[in-house]
């Protein structure tokens, strides 16, 4: 298992480095040109006995020889099925309390004491399961919108930038800089105080902090596709440079970003529970969401530990899984690996 | 040298100068204005009225802007509407927290995690590799908060051998100087209270410290494996050089370079990091002020505090790049 490139805890912009320093471990972006070059390569040589197969359709064929691959996908695939059929799957409403009448100052039953909540109550008389069960709906939901967003804008930003270059490259970056000068967390909290508490000012506060990241990828990734051969080629050719662009440059720069996003998908469901953890979710103290049920596990860790260990779990599993699936795309896309 | 540092100083002007119009309009929008947010949303309009002129929150936006940066130019950053003290005053007074805290995680992630990954690369595609992967996939994808309620639950609910929270025993009589608490109880000569803030850092700093070891070990590990495959690597084995000679001289400082790049980043991380750890142990530090600080919209804290920490980060990537420098003369030549 080879890795290039650290994932982004905190969406931190680990893929930007100082000019010295891309070369060591040098990520797909850096080099992102050997994946481009192979594709038009294989395609064009007439005299090569194999044919050429896209990277993507390559790609699969290593995923599907991986292990962490595979378990990245089940975890994934599992978590959608979850979320989406929570309505089904979930004994109890979300916010419902139908043990409120087992619950003692003292005591809170745990998984198995009474048959019909078989994972326990919590402090509110809530049934643990159910509330995982609508939590993970509620984690997708804030995961994928906010991801979405933060793809959109930075997708939006980088392609000005890698475009046009010049001034409107240097006020892109500055722009990214100025995002990237508050750390992600506060940024998304200064968001979420304009906003107001609630599961909208989430989802834009996590989408908005990850603009920069997208933004720079793209660019980087962009510039580098730009020098290549077949750009020159499509330039010689007397192609607009709105078509260079859309159908030549953009195409071959996104690897690294979908990449990227996978992984983020990752960071956006721990920042998710991570704000709510801080009590900016909004809503009743009894909603389902993982971040919320660990905050109030806090009280209750002496005497019902299982209330903070259950959530946490889940956000970590559901993070495992994004995480294992982005870095064996990110491998399987990597021209190094793709040689062997 | 100086170059470079000068031009990334200057760089920094117009990152701080856009942050700044930023949270001069964050503060624009709060929900109610500036004037609600200072005073509750129970305000009168009369009182509304009185702040607004007070403040001069009714002149036109461009006149209030250089009357904050005025003010901000000369070190006024308001006061707390929590505490009625200073924002500058409350920064200084929890910042020490802090810093000693994430001193404590940045060595634990540092000292750990550069021969986990070594040690990894050392065993590449063995047992030792799939665990230490294996172990630094864990560090990312467990949320730090959750990782703070592990410790302590196992470590001061259940085992009782180190304290939940807090920064210090309130039953030490210590005396603090600095408000760096380990560091006061050593240069007072009170042990016992040096050892009792270093044992209330352990926890806190190792929830903190786990992230940064994570990543840590694996760019060390990615970057061993690139170098130790080098030419001039080989060229060293085989004019037979000591392999302590070889992996210190050869090896590792040409692998730290990545590693300092992602540590610089990760020691601006550790103040988010910090919010939700100082959270759980009740640290009495800058992130659980700032924690408050959200509840309660603290504006002039919170304003105060982004532009802080938008400094120091904005500085640290800046001592991040010129080390870079110091350790690869190419980067200096370039």
């Amino acid at each position: 298992m080879s890795m290039n490139l650290p994932p982004t805890p905190g969406g931190g912009p680990s893929a930007e480095m100082t000019p010295g320093a891309a070369p060591v471990g040098a990520p797909v972006e850096a080099d992102g040109a050997p994946v481009a070059a192979g594709q038009t390569q294989s395609t064009s040589e007439p005299g090569m006995d194999t044919k050429g197969t896209s990277v993507w359709k390559d790609a699969f064929q290593r995923l599907k020889r991986n292990p962490a691959a595979i378990a990245g996908a089940i975890i994934v695939v599992l978590f959608f099925l979850v979320a989406i059929l929570a309505p089904v799957l979930a004994p109890y409403p979300g916010e419902s309390v139908p043990g409120a009448r087992e619950i003692t100052p003292g005591n809170i039953p745990g998984p198995g004491e009474i048959g019909a909540y078989p994972l326990g109550l919590d402090r509110f008389g809530g049934d643990v399961l159910s509330k995982l069960i609508w939590g993970a709906q509620a984690s997708l939901t804030i995961g994928i919108v906010s991801t979405a967003m933060g793809l959109a804008g930075g997708m939006l930003l980088g392609l000005l930038a890698g475009t046009f270059g010049g001034w409107v490259d240097g006020v892109v970056m500055r722009i990214v800089d100025i995002l990237l000068s508050v750390p992600n967390l506060l940024l998304a909290v200064s968001i979420a105080a304009v906003l107001g508490q609630g599961q909208y000012a989430v989802m834009i506060a996590i989408g908005v902090s990850q603009v920069p990241i997208f933004a720079r990828l793209l660019r980087s990734s962009m510039l580098t596709q730009k020098g290549s051969d077949y750009v020159l080629a499509a330039q010689t050719l007397g192609l607009s440079r709105s078509t260079i662009t859309m159908s030549h440059v953009l195409p071959n720069s996104v690897g690294p970003v979908i990449v990227q996003a996978t992984l983020t998908l990752a960071t956006a469901v721990i920042d998710a529970a991570a704000l709510s953890f801080l009590g900016l979710g909004g809503g009743r103290p009894e909603t389902a969401e993982w971040g919320r049920m660990l905050t109030y596990a806090q009280a209750e860790l002496g005497i019902a530990p299982w209330l903070a260990f259950l959530p946490g779990i889940c956000i970590a599993v559901t993070a495992l899984g994004f995480t294992l699936l982005g870095e064996s795309l990110r491998e399987a896309l990597d021209p190094k690996s793709r040689r062997r | 040298m100086l170059r470079l540092i000068g031009k990334r100083l200057l760089l920094l002007i117009p990152t701080l100068f856009g942050l700044s119009v930023l949270l001069f309009l964050w503060v624009r929008s709060l929900p109610g204005g500036p004037a609600t947010a200072l005073l509750g949303d129970k305000a009168t309009p009369e009182a509304v009225a009185r702040v607004n002129a007070a403040y001069g929150f009714d002149k036109p936006l461009v006149e209030q802007y250089f009357q904050y940066m005025g003010r901000i130019l000369s070190g006024d950053f308001g006061s707390s509407l929590l505490t009625n003290r200073p924002v500058l005053e409350e920064f200084a007074a929890r910042f020490p927290a802090t810093l000693e805290l994430s001193a404590f995680a940045i060595v634990f992630a540092v000292a750990l995690g550069i021969p986990l990954g070594y040690w990894a690369a050392r065993h590449v595609g063995r047992w030792q590799d799939q665990l230490a992967v294996l172990l630094s996939l864990m560090g990312v994808v467990v949320p730090v908060f959750f990782l703070a309620f592990i410790l302590k639950w196992v470590f001061a609910v259940q085992l009782g051998w180190l304290p939940p929270d807090g920064r210090q025993n309130p039953r030490i009589d210590a005396t603090h100087y600095t408000n760096f608490f380990v560091w006061d109880g050593l240069i007072t000569g009170e042990f016992d209270a040096a050892f009792d803030a270093f044992t209330h850092l352990v926890l806190p700093g190792i929830a903190l410290g786990t992230i940064p070891l994570a990543i840590i070990a694996r760019i060390t590990r990615a970057s061993v494996l690139e170098v130790q495959n080098a030419d001039y690597v080989r060229t060293a084995k085989a004019k037979g050089l000591a392999p302590n000679l070889i992996r210190n001289r050869f090896v590792m400082r040409n692998a730290m370079l990545p590693v300092i790049t992602t540590l610089g980043l990760q020691l601006g991380l550790l103040i988010s990091g910090a919010v939700l750890t100082e959270t759980v142990f009740a640290f009495n530090g800058i992130g659980s002020f700032l924690w408050d600080a959200i509840f309660n919209l603290d504006f002039p804290v919170l304003q105060g505090f982004i532009i802080f920490i938008a400094l120091i980060y904005s500085l640290i990537n800046l001592v991040v790049d010129v080390s870079y420098g110091l350790i690869d003369p190419r980067v200096r030549v370039s």
